[in-house]
């Protein structure tokens, strides 16, 4: 086991430098910068400028000067904000990780009890209705669903803040302020709930039929156990089991924003940030960004994986 | 002679494909009674794991459905028992072990949890008492070391011990009834063997009448009171063992007997019965062995002979011996 941690640990390392690599090489050769991007500068300012940010190095030399801090976990300089990258990150993130985070324990949880009750009655007017229903929620873009959002709850019935993440000009504190975010969190959330639920409830059915036809469910029936007890502790235990997998690919996902959501919600996530850093051309926050999703990401696998070996006991002793 | 325990009564189990009409089981009739073993034969796919579980409630619905017949245990309709009253039934008064003991049981749960399970459900242990009664029903089953094979998963033991296992649930809740389908088809011979006495060890020691379902006559012979033979979702001869055996009347139950290896005789090739099973869609009405027949008759294709009495608790369905009786 412990060897197996250190074996995966090493090839992290490697994939994570491989991806240094490609993140970097990408965008240092898409053409134009931060600084040729502002047509209201002279030639000499720029070139004093590129001096000064280091623009004007071969690309192999930025590339080292570059990785060596950010193994020092330096991401350098915001161009655009003029603040340190990883500051700059820790304030957006946390914004976006509160909308995903709370829409991902709902979509999980809407996702399983749904599944569940459609696999057990399959073919019934339930499970039809909810096959169509999460067909059509798949199938609305995030933008349009959105405004169709914005338009019922916010203008016609008013009932929600149709964007922000508090009310302009609001100075509440303590338990006033939590409660006022968590009203203009509602909408966002509720579109990223209704975008990821369809995929995600088709998945468990689609999980539960198969495991429901296997053997040890017949023999689960047959010792006379009660139907509940059938369904909830001898299936839905193997069918989560894959899911594992997929909670591994959800958490970078907390983290990476959803640019369109925020957008038309103006909530203050890195989502937004990271688009306004692809206009403006603020590569050292696009990379500092990038590389964060992708260690996340790497990270997450080897958690998904060390937790499969953790619930599944065929796994867990090899 | 004993009562019956179990007795099924021109039982129909259909199921409906979009192909057509399947009739898995059709107008089956026998009877099992207390502490008699009677036996299940048949190719695969003639219908006898589907009545065993038309038995137990257990057809795939909405597919399958028993559509006529009835069945009593113990003088209680089956087929008229609430779901809830099915439920405390199976398990405990009626068990069944499965033919693929690597599948049957859940990969997740230890195999202590799995043989509480209806020690919990139908007996109403409480956990320390479920778990001592658990130990001994592994010790029971033959298997050393049961304090550690409590809390090992399914995947840590051999097919022969999980059959074992299954053996153990069955047993735990002292069922009048085992329905045992195919219980040694996927072991090899030497754990066929281990297996088939631990099931007549339970049948001496607790007087439980066994339902066994097989196409291995070598079981049959070894474990039988009393054997049905069926072909194509239809009873065609029934009889005890020992009458069958040396007096069979069905060509197709000759045919099985002497498609079977004979020890001391080598011969260059074992018999066969040409042909496979018929579709069991849209079947006309003829005898349904009769295109695989070696006196096969004009009659056969036209009308399906009825299960007559011809010996003292021997019944075969074949015009063969219609005509004895006067009849064709």
């Amino acid at each position: 086991m412990k060897a197996y941690i250190i074996r995966r640990l090493l090839y992290m390392v490697l994939t994570l430098f491989g991806a240094s690599v490609l993140i970097f090489g990408l965008y240092a050769l898409t053409p134009g910068d931060f600084v040729d991007n502002n047509p209201k500068l002279t030639d000499e300012r720029k070139a004093e400028l590129k001096q000064m940010y280091g623009l004007d190095k071969p690309v192999v030399e930025r590339y080292f000067v570059w990785l060596g801090n950010a193994v020092r976990g330096d991401f350098g300089y915001s161009l655009q904000y003029q603040q340190p990258v990883t500051s700059l990150l820790s304030q957006y993130i946390w914004n976006s990780f509160l909308i995903a985070s709370a829409s991902t324990l709902f979509t999980w949880l809407i996702a399983i009890v749904i599944g569940v009750i459609s696999a057990t009655r399959q073919y019934s007017f339930f499970d039809s209705a909810v096959t169509i229903g999460a067909f059509a929620a798949m199938s609305f873009p995030s933008f349009f669903a959105g405004l169709l959002i914005i338009k019922f709850f916010a203008v016609d019935l008013g009932w929600f803040p149709p964007g922000g993440m508090i009310t302009t000009g609001s100075n509440a504190t303590g338990l006033a302020y939590v409660w006022e975010v968590i009203d203009h969190m509602f909408l966002p959330v509720l579109v990223l709930t209704m975008l990821g639920v369809g995929s995600l409830t088709r998945y468990f059915r689609t999980n539960m039929l198969e495991i429901i036809r296997q053997d040890f469910i017949r023999t689960a029936r047959a010792k006379g156990l009660k139907e509940k007890t059938v369904v909830y502790k001898h299936a839905l235990r193997n069918a989560l089991l894959p899911a594992i997998t997929l909670l591994g690919f959800e958490l970078p996902a907390l983290f990476g924003g959803a640019i369109i959501t925020e957008k038309i919600f103006n909530w203050p996530g890195v989502g937004q940030l990271y688009m306004q850093a692809f206009s403006l051309r603020d590569y050292p926050l696009l990379m500092g960004f990038t590389m964060f999703l992708a260690i996340l990401t790497v990270v997450s696998n080897l958690l998904a994986d060390l937790l499969y070996g953790v619930a599944d006991p065929r796994v867990r002793l090899k | 002679m004993t009562n019956a325990l179990l007795t099924i009564d021109h039982l129909q189990t259909h199921f409906f494909t979009p192909s057509g009409v399947v009739k898995a089981v059709n107008d089956i009739s026998l009877r099992v009674r207390e502490g008699e073993t009677v036996c299940i034969v048949g190719e695969s796919g003639c219908g006898k794991s589907v009545t065993a579980m038309s038995v137990l409630g257990l057809v795939a619905e909405p597919q399958g459905k028993v559509v006529g017949g009835d069945i009593r245990f113990d003088g209680v309709d089956l087929l008229q028992l609430s779901p809830l009253e099915k439920q405390q039934l199976r398990g405990n008064d009626i068990a069944m072990i499965f033919q693929e003991p690597m599948s049957s049981l859940n990969p997740v749960l230890t195999i202590g949890e799995q043989i509480m399970e209806p020690l919990w459900e139908h007996l109403l242990l409480s956990k320390k008492e479920a778990r001592a009664k658990a130990i001994e029903l592994i010790s029971l089953v033959g298997i050393p070391r049961p304090e550690e094979i409590m809390n090992a998963y399914p995947h840590q033991l051999s097919g022969g011990m999980l059959q074992r296992i299954m053996i153990a649930i069955a047993i735990s809740c002292n069922p009048r009834l085992l329905i045992a389908d195919e219980p040694t088809t996927a072991l090899d011979v030497t754990i066929q063997a281990q297996i088939l006495d631990l099931l007549r060890e339970i049948k001496e020691t607790y007087n439980t009448a066994i339902l066994l379902i097989t196409h291995d006559l070598g079981v049959v012979a070894e474990m039988a009171d009393y054997v049905v033979v069926m072909y194509a979702g239809k009873v065609i001869e029934e009889g005890p063992v020992l009458e069958l055996f040396s007096n069979p009347r069905h060509p197709y139950t000759r045919g099985l007997l002497q498609a079977k290896p004979v020890i001391g005789q080598r011969k260059k090739r074992l018999n066969s019965i040409p042909g496979q099973v018929p579709n069991l869609i849209g079947l006309a009405d003829s005898c349904y062995f009769h295109d695989r027949c070696e006196s096969c008759m004009s009659v056969c294709r036209l009308k399906q002979p009825e299960l007559k009495q011809i010996d003292d608790g021997h019944r075969v369905a074949c015009w063969l011996y219609e005509e004895e009786s006067g009849l064709a």
